[in-house]
């Protein structure tokens, strides 16, 4: 086991994973709380595919991927929370139009480019390899960013995702906080989709939050509790990945579906006692 | 005392039609309103356009003396509530929200606000806990501390008595009388005519459009109230739920 570590924490790519991923898993998680209350996870999933697409636009190109994926996958997090907001359009079903075309466009850019090759196998499902140095860097910087604004903005986030009208009502500018929940998304997903895969970063924000409710009744306890859950499934998912050499953004997940087995069977306990 | 806010001609359209119709009046500082008439004739929609929820089709509702961030609101319960992770302290805090501006965290100041408004609704024994376990009279108790946090000028209830039993009800129209003596101007939306006749002094019946505003006892002598209330307007006995004095 300690080999097995000291091994990991040997490579510089599996450093910068673990670096750039905790932050990823932290942040989404943080987000994924007011996210899934809101019932907006269509609209993580959607931006996911959204990166995706852009992404592959990117790579095609031969341009810098967070440097195109960002703007593009920002302007889409705008419209899709103008469509799930509206209420006289399907909202769910515009999203799942606007997810799986992006994805379409991806995959037939990739397929007319470069080729369907092992690169875009990483793209969709996850590769701890991801990490460039330079990427390292924005990446951080973006979930520091992620991160203070949501600490300085938590009690009005709070109030948002538990009664926007009342908040509204008492006179907080409830679109703002909405749109900046859905650009702090954007932007995570953005920086996490690399080693998490585009299926499946989306995981990350929905899992945690998901898990933590099934135990904790505070809205700060299942904040807290998301946060550390997402971190120590990220971390042991990585472990996996490095071990049995499987995708990175699977393995993280199914440790995210472990953990919320054991902890739905904690709070049906704690029911019953 | 000045006018708090006027309704004037404010008409909300949604797609089927217009759901408020033209509706002017003016409110002030100290009234205690009550809004009734029957299901789907617009007074859920007419309180959203005063809390600024809804933008009206035509005409508007002049905020004179009280500003926006000063309106405590209590909605008619959504769905997506019921089953919120969140402690009752943590969602009668959310109240002070409006008040602090920019200040990411709550004062002492706030914190002590909302422990007064949990001691005067009588829910200190489940403070911390869980609000999607509390039964439905708790959790209305907790939202309407939260509104009573929020304002010391404009309350907007609707419906605040649904699903509490005679009891409750009967104490939290008490609480509301004590607030209104002591200056809260009230706009409360009830289908419980008997007891919202009883306790405002002013009544606005709707039906879409206004059929009748004006003082109470107006109202209890006028033909759009003497429907409502049933022959026992004519007489001592109103009905509703509770019991009066
Ligand atoms: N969001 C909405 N979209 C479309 N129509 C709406 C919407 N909200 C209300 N309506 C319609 O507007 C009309 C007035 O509704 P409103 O909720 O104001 O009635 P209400 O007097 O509060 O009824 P109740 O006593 O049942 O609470 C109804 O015909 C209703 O169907
Ligand atoms: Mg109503």
């Amino acid at each position: 086991m300690f080999e097995l570590l000291g091994e990991l924490f040997s490579y510089p790519f599996v450093i910068r994973a673990l670096v750039v991923g905790i932050m990823v898993a932290l942040c989404a998680s943080l987000l994924g709380v007011s996210l899934v209350l809101k019932r907006y996870s269509m609209i993580g999933d959607g931006l996911s595919h959204v990166g995706f697409g852009t992404l592959a636009i990117a790579m095609s190109l031969n341009l810098a991927p967070l440097e195109v994926s960002i703007p593009l996958v920002l302007l889409a997090a705008f419209l899709l929370l103008r469509i799930s907001e509206n209420s006289r359009i399907k909202g769910d079903a515009a999203i799942a139009l606007i997810s799986s075309s992006s994805l379409a466009i991806g995959v037939v850019v990739i397929a007319m480019t470069v080729g369907m090759n092992a690169d875009v196998c990483n793209y969709m499902f996850g590769s701890i390899l991801a990490m460039k140095k330079s990427d390292v860097y924005l990446s951080v910087a973006v979930s520091i960013a992620v991160l203070v604004l949501f600490v300085f903005f938590y009690n009005k986030i709070f109030a948002v995702t538990f009664d926007e009208n009342f908040a509204k009502a008492a006179g907080t500018r409830t679109g703002v906080y909405n749109m900046l929940i859905a650009f702090l998304t954007a932007l995570i997903i953005v920086v996490g989709m690399r080693i998490m895969g585009a299926m499946l970063i989306s995981s990350l924000i929905i899992f945690p939050a998901l898990t933590a409710m099934r135990v904790f009744n505070s809205f700060r306890r299942v904040v807290i509790c998301a946060a550390f859950l997402s971190v120590i499934c990220f971390f042991i998912g990585i472990v996996f990945s490095f071990a049995l050499d499987t995708p990175a953004g699977a393995s993280v997940v199914l440790v995210n579906l472990a953990a919320f087995v054991l902890f739905f069977a904690l709070g049906r306990i704690r029911k019953l006692a | 005392m000045g006018v708090l806010f006027a309704c004037e001609s404010v008409s909300v359209k949604y797609d089927m039609g217009f759901a408020v119709e033209n509706v002017s009046f003016e409110l002030e500082a100290g009234d205690y309103l009550c809004i009734v008439g029957e299901n789907g004739s617009g007074k859920t929609t007419l309180l959203k356009t005063i809390a600024g929820l809804v933008r009206p089709a035509a005409g508007k509702v002049d905020l004179r003396g009280v500003k926006q961030s000063e309106i405590g609101y209590l909605p008619q319960q959504t769905p997506l509530q019921k089953d919120f992770p969140a402690n009752v302290m943590e969602v009668v805090l959310s109240g002070r929200l409006g008040r602090n501006g920019w200040l990411p965290f709550y004062t002492k100041r706030d914190k002590d606000s909302a422990n007064e408004e949990i001691v005067r609704l009588n829910i200190g024994d489940i403070k911390f806990a869980s609000y999607r376990s509390l039964s439905g009279g708790q959790q209305q108790r907790a939202l309407l501390a939260r509104a009573l946090c929020a304002t010391d000028k404009l309350l907007l209830l609707d419906e605040p008595t649904s699903g509490l039993d005679p009891l409750i009800a009967s104490e939290l129209y008490r609480i509301l009388r004590e607030l209104n003596e002591r200056g809260l101007t009230i706009v409360m939306v009830s289908h419980d005519v008997g007891s919202a006749v009883h306790y405002g002094n002013k009544v606005l019946h709707m039906q879409t459009s206004k059929l009748f505003f004006g003082s109470q006892n107006d109202y209890v002598a006028s033909d759009a109230g003497r429907r409502l209330l049933g022959g026992a307007a004519a007489g001592r006995r109103l009905p509703g739920g509770t019991a009066y004095v």
